[in-house]
């Protein structure tokens, strides 16, 4: 997966914008529940207010909580106030001001400047402190102060503060912020919303009105957020979705370019179906899982961070509960994963082995009817059937406990949460909006951990896929071209001759050919034949470099064919496979593999010659006949035969018709060699054949036995002398028929 | 059979299951009610089992929904509790006693739904894998009863295969869609009745939502759906691109084409980027908008509840529970879109089992005595009329009769359906008119198992399958002991080479049978047959492929086989044409010519053609 990740490079500005929005994304999830809380706790239950700074207070009110408060924090609070008095206001703005506050006629106030956040923090405990103490004597007559003045407390408390001494009074001031301090916070917060209520009230504000104001202005935001968060959201999936696409389109190319520059040997290595598996299935796969990655590993874990610092940030004591719930959900994946994932492969092989009896029952009717085999089968599927049943079961029953278990844990938490926050909000540390939000926090980070973990399960089978790009883009080719490559002549004959020619594969220990020598000259046919794995094919697959030799040489013209560019090699070679192999486009297109601008006369001419003209000329769009993919649409006969036309076309110096003719009946076989006999006429052909009668008219035949040459000559010499030969000579045809 | 056809093509073009699972059309069912019919009366087995299913998850959803309005009420005391001691009421407190009772009622009512959740699913486990067993298990008898006409084009063969495949989809998804769908309507209606017993305003208010994000949904779907089809399309074309290239790499080596096959490629990719990236933007767009529309009801829940709460129309708590509700009501709407999609595609899946399962199957066996081991082994053809379509015979008023020990020499072009006469005469096929009789029984008359009994099979797909040598063997007679196998080896020249195997009889012949040569193969076959010892034989002379050796010795105990058996061969070779009893001269599948080697090499007609081309002379060339 790792070394995937070179390839994201294009992508960097792509990767580090889509994380920048997920934080942002994250900001506005995380904000959400802050703001619910806030409706809780100062919408409803502080009536909408927010801290300890009235807005607006009377001025003897105002100065009674001067009276406990020290003088350098006493200017400072004064300049945060306007002084609003009826003598002093000119009348338009009286007029303005009585509106909002109906008591102005009477008493003069003291209205909050516009502050800013930090200016306000700065003196809400202070005037917190004031209130508390101030509401402590109206209400509860003034229980805070200190034992030895409790003697004077027949007079008139603000009284008694005002009379003292500076140094008397701060002292006593001291005392009193000793017992406050041991509050907590939150006492002093309420205790001033209701004194500031109480204050609104008198001076004629209606607070349901700013209660419901608070509540529709957090409810715009979080309007707001949600909005945001969702537009971003979008935004991300337009980046992440051009990023895997394009990623992928950039993989898949990287990928077909090189496996197009691979040789046989690399095509053996891999095989064909998994490198088309890896240049398709695999990188989908991959495209699929960078989209779940940037949504879900990128995201979960920047939401579960921000989570938890949200979390850390308040002063909830209770992430025990968040940390003691992610530990239990993993123990359950855990011990799921490990029940489980071993059940996993052995289901996939149970799936495999079904469906192999369900495809030999198909294949193999003939033979299942003719022995009368159908119950013996039907019992042998059934096996396979029944252990493959127990085996889903299992791991499904597995999973049916996981789940549930895993929301008890949640729902659990939940419960642990309100009942240790219950504790904390008596305590008066917490509110029950932070409670709130706490739950949805849990919840966020616990889905962010779940989300994480399943990503997981899927992340080992995207590394599989990975490792199987990753091992195609690593591979070099093994043959290419020199650096000092050297041309063909201009006037080229073909002459190819073999000298010492071995070869293995690279990790096999016995050679297919070995010690192979012979010349093929222009203007004859020289023919291969033997029997299944004498590695007739080896040799003629050796000439175009499908694969090189092992040691030896083969020199074309007198020049190794090592020390030509590929490109110039192959295109003096015509070439025609075993099977008849075509693309899709049409009948044209594919002939014009072998000559891109080939006229309709020299498509014509081949198509004669290859005994397809009548089966390309007696349908209605003649060669523009469309051939469907890999030519499924079309005979093996015609195939072949349109194969042969493609090498024709290209009207090449040597030719190689690696068992080309065993698909064709006799009677084509023979009328095709007869027009191709012509043709060749200058060229260097060279056959392989597995049917005597294709090749007995070559001026030179070779016999390959278990890969080496037991006999060389015309068919005449041949049986006489070569014993191989006549043995398969006399398998096929009766003895008169041989001369 | 247009039916098969056209799932043909399309899994082609597609490339593969999961492509073409996400194709749309191909995996619509035609008859969604009769397939849901069906799937019904197969589930109605497993009748009380599936109650159970519906009353736990019904249960267990109904259990998880209370709990939420009691944690609001836990919530409500709790903030009642705080609110008094703010204004100083007097014993004011919170009552930990009654949150506690709450919370501890909730957590039981949580381990209550969890523990039928469990129950539900554990049980529902179970039936789908019953479900699952019994459609394979159907599947595979069914394969044994369709007459072979059945399995007459190839494809049907990957039909099939897909067909089982179907089981279990089919199998997997039922009990996800039942489960999930009975909480999901569990969940809403019992959500709707929580949420208007708290408040009927908050409820609409939050409900009224739902109906707009179904709109965004559906016109995103149809959006996306567009796109999606086209990526399809293109992975299509794309796949088969590669697949073409790499299965042709030597012939696009050799031509020197590997530029243009890279335009070609890099033209079909950038198409496929296109649409693979609009298709996936527009289908994650449904996350972010379902997720605002549940922020939206947090929202209004937030708002609209802090306005009722101070109002004192819901309490503190009831926003909480409300919250919850919100989210658990989003859930099961949110999976609508999925729980449809996969119902779609599990009733596709179950019709074409069904669609199988329902094929017409073989004719009953008629009950006339016949003892396979004790014929002499007379064949005889009265008049036969047969053709693989009813519209078209291929054979016409064909007669001959086979004395027992002769050999009949079947001829003609590769693809000239040789192997009709094996197939008639097996009665994979029933004839159309006339009548084959063995030692005088027509063939219609006997049980299949004792006419299949009285013929042996050397075919050249030589079958052999996953297991050891001796089972192969064995296949031919499965009360034979392993000394009869060995004997049977022995008489095919076969037990030779056996030996020289690792692991020798026990060795395990692979599941692709590549492991042993063709030839290897065939000789396999050959003592099976000798093992089966019946009096009517059916062989195939091996071809080219099989190196000389093993040829000569296929045809030494081939030749061993056939003395006393009537035997029909699919001849390649001259010497047996030409010794042939009988020859059949096939053409296009029918018997175009009968008679000796003499006798048709006179009528100068197709045989003598056929037989010039054959072994044509050298002076033609």
């Amino acid at each position: 997966m790792i070394k995937l990740m070179k390839y994201l490079k294009p992508f960097t500005i792509s990767i580090i914008v889509i994380i920048c929005l997920l934080f942002v994304q994250a900001i506005c999830n995380l904000a959400l529940p802050e703001y619910m809380s806030k409706i809780v706790n100062n919408g409803i239950q502080q009536k909408g207010i927010e801290n300890s700074v009235p807005d607006v207070i009377r001025k003897n009110e105002f100065d009674k909580l001067m009276l406990f408060i020290a003088d350098e924090d006493k200017e400072k609070i004064r300049s945060f106030y306007n002084f609003l008095d009826k003598e002093q206001l000119s009348d338009l703005d009286y007029e303005e001001y009585l509106k909002d506050y109906p008591l102005l006629e009477e008493s003069s106030l003291y209205e909050l400047k516009a502050l800013k956040k930090g200016e306000i923090d700065e003196i809400n405990l202070i005037l917190g402190k004031a209130i508390l103490v101030s509401l402590d004597i109206s209400e509860n007559g003034f229980t805070l102060l200190p034992d030895k003045y409790q003697s004077l407390l027949g007079l008139d408390p603000f009284l008694i503060i005002s009379t003292m001494s500076a140094e008397e009074k701060t002292i006593v001031m001291e005392e009193i912020n000793k017992k406050i301090d041991q509050l907590p916070e939150s006492i002093i917060t309420q205790s001033s919303i209701v004194y500031i209520e109480t204050e609104y009230e008198s001076i004629g504000i209606d607070t349901n009105k700013l209660q419901e104001n608070y509540i529709i202005t957090f409810g715009l935001k979080m309007i707001g957020v949600a909005l945001a968060s969702m537009i971003i959201s979008i935004l991300v999936g337009f980046l992440a979705s051009r990023l895997s696409a394009g990623f992928g389109r950039n993989l898949r190319e990287k990928v077909f370019s090189k496996v197009e520059s691979f040789s046989n040997i690399e095509f053996d290595k891999f095989g064909t179906s998994s490198l088309i598996t890896r240049t398709t299935n695999d990188i989908m796969q991959i495209q699929t899982i960078i989209v779940m990655l940037i949504r879900v590993v990128f995201y979960a874990p920047i939401l579960g961070l921000g989570g938890v610092l949200k979390v850390l940030s308040t002063d909830i004591s209770m992430g025990w509960i968040i940390a003691v719930s992610v530990i239990a959900i993993s123990v359950v994946i855990f011990i799921l994963f490990t029940v489980t994932i071993p059940k996993f492969k052995i289901v996939q092989k149970l799936l495999d082995k079904i469906n192999l009896r369900m495809r030999e029952n198909l294949t193999g009717m003939l033979v299942i009817r003719a022995f009368n085999a159908q119950k013996h089968e039907e019992e042998k599927f059934d096996k396979v059937n029944r252990d493959l049943t127990e085996t889903d079961l299992f791991t499904m029953r597995a999973f049916s406990f996981a789940f549930p278990l895993m929301t008890l844990i949640m729902n659990i938490a939940t419960i642990l949460i309100v009942w240790v926050g219950a504790r904390q909000i008596d305590s008066g540390s917490i509110m029950i909006g932070d409670m709130m939000a706490f739950i949805q926090y849990t919840m966020q980070i616990i889905t962010a951990f779940l989300m994480i973990s399943m990503a997981f399960i899927r992340l080992p089978r995207a590394s599989v896929a990975a490792n199987r790009i990753v091992e195609v883009l690593d591979t070099k080719p093994l043959i290419v071209d020199s650096t000092k490559s050297k041309k063909f002549l201009k006037n080229f004959l073909g002459n190819i001759k073999f000298e010492n020619v071995s070869f293995k594969y690279a990790d096999a220990d016995d050679y297919i050919i070995k010690n192979i020598s012979f010349e093929a000259k222009p203007g004859q046919t020289t023919a291969i034949i033997g029997s299944t794995g004498s590695g007739k094919s080896t040799v003629v697959n050796l000439i175009p470099r499908f694969y090189d030799v092992t040691e030896g040489r083969i020199l074309i013209d007198n020049r190794d064919i090592r020390d030509v560019t590929q490109h110039d090699l192959r295109d003096k070679i015509g070439y025609v496979p075993q099977k008849g192999i075509l693309f899709s486009g049409t009948v044209a297109s594919n002939l014009r593999y072998g000559k891109e601008r080939a006229s309709k006369e020299e498509m014509t001419y081949a198509t004669e010659i290859s005994q397809a003209v009548e089966f390309v000329l007696t349908n209605p769009q003649k060669f523009n006949y469309s051939i469907s993919q890999s030519g499924n649409n079309v005979s093996g006969g015609q195939k072949q035969r349109l194969s042969i036309a493609r090498a024709l076309i290209k009207k090449p110096k040597i030719y190689i018709f690696d068992d080309t003719f065993s698909a064709l009946d006799f009677k084509t076989d023979a009328l095709l060699r007869k027009a191709l006999k012509k043709e060749t006429k200058n060229s260097t052909v060279l056959i392989v054949a597995q049917r005597i009668n294709t090749i007995m008219h070559a001026e030179q035949i070779i016999v390959l036995d278990k890969g080496e040459i037991v006999g060389i000559g015309s068919h005449r010499e041949l049986m006489k002398k070569c014993r191989i030969y006549k043995e398969i000579a006399l398998s096929q045809l009766s003895k008169e028929e041989l001369i | 059979m247009k039916k098969g056809n056209k799932i043909n093509t399309s899994s082609k073009m597609a490339g593969g299951k999961h492509a073409r699972k996400m194709f749309g059309d191909d995996d619509k069912a035609k008859n969604f009610g009769k397939t849901i019919k069906t799937l019904l009366s197969y589930l109605s087995a497993y009748k009380i089992l599936l109650i159970l299913v519906v009353l736990f998850s019904i249960g267990s959803a109904a259990f998880s929904i209370i709990a939420p309005k009691l944690l609001g009420d836990a919530t409500t005391k709790l903030f009642e509790g705080v609110v008094n001691k703010i204004y100083a009421v007097k014993n004011a407190g919170i009552d930990f006693s009654y949150i506690g009772n709450m919370l501890l009622i909730m957590l039981l009512l949580y381990i209550v739904s969890t523990l039928f959740s469990i129950l539900q699913e554990f049980i529902m486990a179970g039936v789908s894998q019953k479900l699952t067993y019994k459609l394979r298990k159907s599947i595979s008898l069914k394969i044994n009863k369709l007459p072979l006409k059945y399995f007459g084009k190839q494809t049907r063969g990957e039909v099939l295969s897909r067909v089982s495949n179907d089981a279990d989809t089919v199998g997997q998804t039922i009990g996800q869609i039942m489960s999930d769908s009975i909480s999901s309507i569990t969940t809403i209606i019992g959500i709707l009745i929580m949420m208007l017993s708290i408040n009927g305003w908050m409820t609409l208010a939050s409900l009224i939502v739902i109906p707009v994000s179904f709109l965004l949904i559906a016109f995103v779907i149809k959006k996306s759906q567009k796109y999606f089809k086209r990526q399809q399309e293109y992975l299509g074309t794309l796949n088969g691109h590669v697949e073409e290239m790499y299965g042709g790499h030597n012939i696009i080596k050799v031509f020197n084409a590997e530029k243009r096959s890279i335009r070609e490629f890099n033209k079909i990719n950038n198409k496929l980027f296109n649409f693979a990236w609009k298709s996936q933007f527009l289908s994650g767009m449904m996350q972010p908008i379902m997720s605002f529309v549940s922020n939206l009801g947090y929202v209004v829940v937030s708002v609209l509840g802090g306005w009722f709460a101070i109002k004192g129309v819901i309490k503190v708590g009831d926003i909480l529970a409300f919250i919850q509700y919100v989210r658990l009501f989003m859930e099961p709407i949110g999976q609508t879109a999925s729980i449809a999609s996969i119902l779609q595609s599990t009733t596709a899946a179950a019709e074409r089992v069904f669609e199988f399962l329902n094929e017409e199957e073989e004719s009953p066996d008629n009950n006339e005595k016949f003892e396979p081991k004790k014929i002499k082994g007379q064949v005889e053809f009265r008049n036969v009329k047969f053709g693989y379509e009813e519209d078209n015979i291929i054979i016409n008023d064909f007669s001959t009769k086979i004395l027992p020990g002769q050999t009949v020499a079947i001829v003609g072009f590769t693809g000239a359906g040789k192997t009709t006469i094996v197939k008639l005469l097996m009665r994979f096929y029933d004839i159309n008119e006339g009548a084959i009789l063995i030692d005088n029984h027509d063939i219609k008359n006997i049980r299949r198992q004792d006419l299949r009994s009285s013929l042996g099979m050397v075919l050249q797909d030589s079958w052999l399958f996953n297991g050891t040598i001796m089972e192969n063997i064995r296949y031919g007679n499965n009360n034979a002991t392993d000394e009869d196998v060995i004997k049977a080896a022995q008489a095919a020249h076969v037990d030779y080479f056996i030996h020289t195997l690792p692991d020798g009889y026990n060795m395990i012949i692979n599941e692709e049978a590549d492991n042993i040569s063709l030839g290897q193969k065939q000789l396999l076959t050959i003592a099976r047959a000798f093992l089966a010892n019946s009096k009517i034989l059916i062989l195939d002379e091996a071809t080219s492929s099989v190196d000389t050796r093993t040829e000569v010795l296929i045809q030494k105990s081939m030749e061993k086989l056939m003395k006393n058996r009537t035997s029909f061969i699919i001849a390649h070779r001259l010497s047996t044409i030409r010794n042939a009893d009988l020859i059949l001269v096939m053409k296009d599948g029918n018997i175009v010519e009968s008679g000796k080697h003499e006798e048709l090499l006179e009528k100068k007609g197709f045989y003598t053609s056929l037989y010039n081309s054959q072994f044509e002379t050298s002076s033609q060339l």
